[in-house]
């Protein structure tokens, strides 16, 4: 009888979704609303060499605000369900290959996370992308040296200032500029260069530390629920 | 043709790596191929041109979330040891 039932839901699943493959094909030119993006005015308008982050920062900055809000919210629920105790237990000893390997490879991993979020707005990626190669060097770090103390405090402030940067930046694109987290309050500067695209690159690098630290504080809030055991 | 051929084959893998993921006995496995299906799909997402996405899904799909499952498990493992609820938590993995 279940069985049966599951038959008939995943009949019904495939007639639906069937008409999905059978009228597929592949578009020849860019739909209606990347050619609004897309077009001349709107690219020296915002200056930006990499239109996607154009898009993300500026056309659709509200959307980006609202996905870094929902990234706190989960830091922040996080943070309060695992309370870190002082209680210390003593770790099994990483092998001296990984402890040298993680040294070296920390610096690195740091440093393409920063040139991501810094040239986003020229190659592709951005604050999210920089931000979570950033936390991969730090959850490095944690394995590597389990006994090692992060400054809680440093992150959190960190967190808190980027995103009142971020915020204040967009009201005064409101106030002084076109409109809410308008990006021509700074000057636009020669396309493509790297002091191009007025706000773009300040705000997506604020954006960045922001999801690094974020990032960072939850890995470390998990690591050291383990250590309490 | 051949970008047909490779993105089949990735498709493949990944549907693999699920099935091994839902169905394997051994968490640790299943959690390994979790991560598997993000590298894979952060490789289909180069393929068609979206590098950012590519980005993202190496970082937190194959990278941060796994090593997170990894200490959820550890902590379920080790309450495991202690007696308490083990039937119920072996009940639910099952």
């Amino acid at each position: 009888m279940k069985k049966l039932f599951v038959f008939i839901i995943l009949i019904a699943l495939a007639s639906m979704l069937y008409p999905l493959l059978d009228t597929f094909h592949g578009n020849d030119k860019l739909s209606e609303l990347a050619q609004f993006y897309a077009q001349k005015d709107n690219v020296t308008k915002v200056n930006s060499q990499n239109l996607v982050t154009a898009v993300v920062v500026t056309y659709r900055g509200l959307d980006t605000l609202g996905e870094v809000t929902i990234l706190f919210l989960a830091a922040a629920i996080i943070a309060f369900f695992l309370k870190t105790e002082s209680e210390k237990r003593t770790l099994r000893k990483n092998s001296e290959i990984f402890k040298t390997a993680a040294k070296m490879l920390v610096p690195i991993i740091t440093m393409v996370g920063i040139y991501i979020f810094i040239n986003g707005h020229l190659t592709p990626g951005g604050g999210f992308q920089g931000g979570a190669v950033i936390a991969s060097g730090v959850i490095l770090m944690l394995l590597a040296f389990p006994n090692m103390e992060f400054s809680h405090k440093f992150f959190e402030s960190l967190e808190s200032v980027s995103g009142l940067v971020y915020v204040g930046l967009a009201a005064l694109g409101a106030i002084i500029g076109l409109g809410f987290l308008d990006n021509a309050i700074l000057p636009l500067g020669k396309f493509g260069e790297l002091f191009s695209a007025g706000a773009i690159p300040v705000i997506y690098s604020f954006v960045g530390l922001k999801v690094g630290a974020e990032l960072s504080n939850i890995l470390n809030k998990f690591k050291s629920v383990q250590a309490e055991n | 043709m051949d970008f047909k051929i490779i993105s089949a084959l990735l498709g493949i893998i990944m549907l693999a790596m699920s099935v091994i993921a839902i169905y394997h006995k051994k968490m640790i496995v299943a959690v390994i191929a979790t991560g598997a299906v993000g590298l894979f799909a952060s490789i289909m997402y180069l393929f068609l041109a979206a590098p950012d996405v590519a980005m993202t899904e190496a970082a937190i799909g194959s990278g941060l979330s796994t090593i997170i499952f990894f200490y959820v498990l550890n902590r379920i493992r080790s309450n495991d040891k202690e007696g308490r609820e083990s039937d119920e938590i072996d009940e639910v993995i099952k």
